[in-house]
């Protein structure tokens, strides 16, 4: 995965609990340049441990003087975003990755509609900034408990077909309103909770949309368990994966070498082979087919998690 | 008649999966000659699809059209041919919605134009459905002057733009809706082998 040591140039809080940060180059060398719903990976170097999490860029794909995030602090998570927020000031640099795009527009799109829950909206800020660039059509749709939890107000422009929908004062999203009698060609990106990814293809699906023309993306953080023991075939090593810890994170712990990309069950790229498996492995990615989790011949090891006896990989 | 089997020994000729139905959404259904009875069976498998379907046919000789009315879609229209009927057929996919379904049956010519005709307007392609019924006949296209031949039922044959003997390829565009047509005599002109019927 490549990478750069970038400079912390601003941080600004956008609402209690996000901040936004920018990344400069310490030289002032442009950046490679991406496009809306690309993701960085940002290392954080706390204590003796490596944290790696990815952020959706937010600033303006085209503009390669720097980097955005905007980073939700999750008090009861694992401590990433902790760090960014209590341990990041002005002037540090952190080691960036290069951004990558799982969560892309559409070119066959004739009209974008755009739905975003919470701090799902930071990928859409980005596809907007491209949308608005390309004079391309749009709508977004942006929900949020309360006015002032909803950082996504203050990075939106006031423009007819940017709607905001807050709880607080009465105002829920109607995905039914918002999807009934869309034109074809109309291509949907959904980020936020899961129940929201999963309430906007119940819609669609109700409405007779074909699913193809549904996006979404949610990262996932590893989720914690109990405390497990996986064998390497190629080495015949054993690494123990601590409750608060990924596999994937115990294998770099170990030095075994592994490529990843974007550390949350979504982009594929650290899927592993099973040699053997006596036990259950918890899947919790969106990357394997339903036939290869019941198979139990592959392991996200960025996400997923094993229960049981005996757990043998191919690495 | 009943469904056109190819031979899949062409492998960049799309396979066409037969009319499924989606029940009550918004339909545009298109058929040519034989394909009409396509639409009688699908209407008769689901009656729902008809009373939200708009109803194009292309008789070719074929004297179904009668009885596509008379099923009662929300709409009907018989058209000379689909040149004829192109501009309407545009503008009702411009109108189309995202719930609507497209239903093409008939020559491979039809679906195909038909097919990238919806593409253009946005919609997917598991949007549409499409059973192939009737003549074999391949829709060409010249690579040496771009024109269209269509229904060509012959190996080699003569394009109908520039004059030249062309051997019939077993390459389909989907862009074009067309199979490729090559000069078969560049080397030896004159010496053009002896036709032969397109049987697959």
């Amino acid at each position: 995965m490549s990478a750069q040591m970038l400079r912390v140039t601003e941080i600004e809080a956008l609402s209690p609990l996000v901040k936004r940060f920018r990344f400069e180059h310490p030289g002032g060398k442009k950046l490679p340049l991406f496009s809306g719903g690309a993701h960085v990976v940002v290392e954080m170097p706390d204590g003796d441990l490596l944290r790696r999490n990815a952020y959706s860029l937010i600033s303006d794909p085209q503009d390669g003087s720097g980097y955005e995030i905007a980073v939700r602090r999750e008090d009861g998570g694992r401590g990433g975003s902790r760090f960014m927020h209590a341990n990041v000031s002005q002037g540090d640099t952190l080691r960036i990755s290069t951004p990558l795009n799982l969560f892309a527009l559409d070119a066959r799109a004739r009209k974008h509609v755009l739905i975003a829950g919470g701090i799902g909206i930071t990928p859409i800020i980005a596809q907007m900034r491209q949308l608005l660039r390309m004079q391309d059509r749009f709508e977004i749709h942006y929900a949020a408990r309360s006015r002032s939890e909803a950082a996504g107000l203050r990075l939106l422009p006031r423009l007819p077909h940017i709607h905001s929908h807050i709880s607080d004062e009465g105002d829920r999203m109607d995905l039914g309103a918002i999807l009934d009698r869309q034109p074809i060609g109309t291509h949907v990106y959904t980020c936020g909770p899961e129940g929201l990814i999963t309430a906007v293809a119940q819609c669609a699906a109700r409405l007779g949309w074909p699913r193809g023309s549904l996006h979404s993306e949610v990262f996932l953080a590893p989720p914690p368990g109990r405390t497990f023991e996986v064998t390497l075939a190629k080495s015949g090593r054993t690494v123990t994966v601590g409750p608060h810890q990924s596999l994937l994170e115990a294998l770099e712990e170990a030095e075994v070498d592994i490529d990843w990309s974007c550390r949350g069950g979504a982009c594929g790229r650290c899927e592993t082979d099973v040699v053997s498996c006596h036990g259950r492995i918890e899947h919790n990615d969106h990357w394997l087919s339903e036939d290869e989790h019941s198979s139990q011949t592959k392991i996200m090891p960025c996400v997923s998690r094993f229960r049981g006896r005996e757990l043998i990989i191919d690495r | 008649m009943p469904a056109t089997k190819f031979t899949p020994s062409i492998i960049s000729r799309p396979i066409y999966g037969g009319l499924t139905p989606h029940g009550a959404v918004p339909a545009l259904m298109l058929a040519s000659g034989p394909g009409g009875e396509a639409l009688l069976d699908l209407i008769a498998a689901d009656p729902a699809v008809l009373p939200h379907a708009t109803v194009i046919y292309i008789p070719e000789g074929s004297d179904l059209g009668p009885r596509l009315e008379a099923q009662g879609p929300a709409s009907y229209v018989e058209a000379a041919s689909y040149a004829s009927i192109l501009p309407r057929f545009r503008k009702l996919l411009a109108e189309a919605l995202m719930n609507t379904r497209l239903y093409l049956a008939g020559t491979e010519g039809l679906i195909g134009q038909a097919t990238a005709e919806a593409l253009a307007a946005g919609m997917l392609l598991e949007a549409i459905e499409a059973e192939h019924r009737g003549s074999l006949a391949r829709r060409m296209q010249c690579v040496h002057c771009k024109g269209i031949t269509e229904d060509v039922t012959t190996d080699p044959f003569t394009c109908s733009h520039c004059g030249l003997s062309l051997f019939v390829r077993d390459h389909y565009s989907r862009r074009y809706a067309a199979f490729q047509g090559v000069c078969v005599d560049a080397e030896t002109p004159g010496e053009v082998p002896p036709k032969q019927e397109i049987k697959a």
